[in-house]
């Protein structure tokens, strides 16, 4: 698909006007309660959780989801040591830092190999893409001796710095920078702008939503992410929130309604960003997905 | 600065462009290029993270081909993915072909169905832990007792345990793959669906004749980047299964985790290494086959 058409249709997707009126026709009476019914089944696994973690323990097991009596004990027992408002903060950090780094390398590398020609430029293009194919898996024991090496282990920089640049974003930049047109940047540079100047202030800013939608890609990995995490980290106190949620939930065995609450303290933030921006981050997932 | 000046405008924009590139070529070569090199050194060495590293030359290798766990490994990791990809790409597609034709509540119903997309893994492995428990905890067999049935094993039974672990993956990969076929969906030109329907043809034929030839670009997509996910797949098991990494009896261990624990339980760096080219090995060929057998056709 070319740029403008991947942009389109997920503009499309996003111009499907919801209706507050209820379907006449009976197919679509049908397809509509069946997908109804397909969503309430798609969010029973969180409506679960939350349930549990304001329910006691003697009603955790019991089907009903609006608790008889609700509480906020689990909350504050999970919360009173500060782990869980740690690993938040830890997260919070590592995923903001680097999303900031891989959206703005990404970006200047992608607009680098796509507006500028000069020998050696498709040789690096392709040298970036190949990274692709290459797993994490396969890396991690070399970044482990390196962080041993230099005494990055137990250290934000030693969780971080696998991410700080990724070839997907370049190759997505790169592909959003070529619906640039090259007359404004020239226009600039006659208005004596230094390269720099025109990718910062007149490349830039005509992407934005390409660059909102690989930040949201890159900080939605890098909140999620936990095997990196896992090996870097043995102090509790630098653990990332997936990392920490582990060792936290193993600690309980079968409290179930406390490992619930710290599931829903991971989930919560996430849940609620997404309610904030829900057009924008379904619009961006789409455009990211269309050309990855 | 006064070399600089006297460059032409060509040659001073190639300054800016190498200018630009110089600290990213620097991360690629030492965080990228050099480890996966070291990587494959390393599989041709033994090393146990403190003394030196020795040359084994392909004893990784052999040891891996005549390790049973390796391919009871193997066969895992390749069950995550036959079951996973047509599983997840199916539901996917039926929820986002109707939903493409549904008006009411539209933005709401997509919302709901794309939520378990933005959980953590390690979250949700512990809720759908907590849901497979036998009775009087988990969720799934309080409700099969309360219908009548008899409990399931679920985690813990050799044959229902990978299943079960696959179910939250999923699960939680299913938001994606409706948002993008439905942006797939959108792509095609309404006008051929018109025309199609001129000529009073039925829905069944639009979908086969139309809808799916039209749609390919990203059956494909997804269907490689979902097939990547499910093969590499290890949040999930790791915490589901935490008591008994991998198992029951190896069951559900995939190669990511037996990497993991290779590394970084019995400290066997090289065997370890050997065992991450097997799964770039994989990786790549699962990838070019499936490239391969649906652009073709």
């Amino acid at each position: 698909m070319s740029d403008t058409q991947i942009k389109a249709s997920a503009d499309a997707l996003m111009r499907q006007r919801s209706t507050y009126k209820p379907p006449r026709d009976p197919v679509q009476i049908i397809r509509w309660t069946l997908l109804a019914m397909g969503a309430i089944v798609m969010v029973m696994p969180i409506v679960y959780m939350l349930s549990a973690s304001i329910k006691y323990p003697h009603e955790m097991f019991d089907l009903n989801i609006i608790p008889r009596e609700p509480t906020f004990e689990n909350y504050i027992y999970v919360l009173a040591d500060g782990r869980f408002i740690q690993w938040f903060i830890n997260s919070l950090i590592i995923a903001t830092v680097t999303t900031i780094s891989a959206v703005f390398f990404d970006a200047l590398v992608g607009y680098t190999l796509c507006k500028f020609r000069f020998r050696g430029r498709y040789f690096i293009f392709i040298a970036i893409l190949s990274t692709l194919m290459i797993p994490t898996e396969m890396l991690i024991l070399p970044w482990y001796m390196m962080s041993l090496h230099f005494g990055w282990l137990n250290s934000y920089w030693g969780i971080m710095f696998p991410g700080l640049m990724t070839a997907f974003g370049t190759f997505l930049m790169k592909q959003f920078f070529e619906t640039v047109p090259d007359d404004f940047l020239e226009a600039a540079r006659i208005d004596g702008l230094n390269e720099f100047q025109i990718w910062w202030s007149v490349a830039m800013p005509l992407v934005t939503p390409a660059l909102s939608a690989l930040a949201i890609f890159i900080f939605l990995g890098n909140w999620t992410a936990f095997i990196w995490p896992l090996i870097v980290t043995t102090d509790s106190a630098l653990y990332t929130l997936p990392v920490g949620l582990t060792t936290f939930s193993v600690e309980q065995s079968v409290q179930w309604e406390l490992i619930m609450t710290g599931a829903a303290l991971a989930t919560i933030p996430t849940l609620m960003v997404f309610l904030l921006f829900q057009r924008y981050i379904i619009r961006g997932v789409a455009m990211a997905g269309l050309k990855g | 600065m006064k070399l600089y000046s006297r460059l032409s405008i060509e040659r001073k924009r190639t300054v800016w462009a190498w200018g630009f590139l110089a600290l990213p070529i620097l991360f690629y070569v030492v965080i990228r290029f050099y480890p996966t090199a070291d990587a494959m050194l390393l599989s041709f060495q033994n090393w146990n993270l403190l003394g030196a590293r020795s040359w084994a030359g392909l004893d990784n290798y052999i040891r891996l081909f005549n390790d049973p766990v390796f391919w009871k490994v193997f066969r895992n990791t390749f069950m995550y993915l036959i079951l996973g990809t047509p599983i997840s790409l199916v539901i996917s597609f039926v929820i986002a072909y109707h939903l493409d034709k549904t008006r009411f509540l539209h933005g709401t119903l997509r919302a709901l169905y794309f939520l378990p997309f933005l959980t953590t893994a390690v979250a949700m492995a512990w809720v759908w832990r907590w849901f497979y428990q036998p009775v009087p905890i988990g969720l799934f067999n309080n409700i099969l007792s309360s219908l009548g049935f008899s409990q399931v094993r679920f985690l813990n039974s050799t044959t229902n345990a990978l299943p079960s672990i696959l179910a939250p993956a999923i699960w939680a990969g299913l938001g994606f793959q409706i948002i993008i076929f439905m942006a797939g969906l959108r792509a095609i030109p309404v006008s051929y669906y018109e025309a199609a329907r001129i000529d009073g043809v039925s829905n069944w034929t639009i979908l086969r004749e139309i809808t799916l030839p039209l749609l390919k670009p990203t059956i494909v997509f997804l269907v490689v980047f979902s097939s990547i996910g499910f093969l590499r797949i290890f949040d999930q098991v790791f915490n589901m299964t935490t008591n008994d990494p991998g198992g029951p009896l190896n069951s559900t261990m995939p190669l990511v985790m037996m990497i993991y624990q290779t590394a970084f339980s019995s400290y066997t760096m090289g065997y370890a290494a050997a065992q991450t080219v097997v799964l770039f090995t994989v990786l790549l060929v699962v990838s070019l086959v499936q490239l391969r057998l649906l652009r073709d056709r």
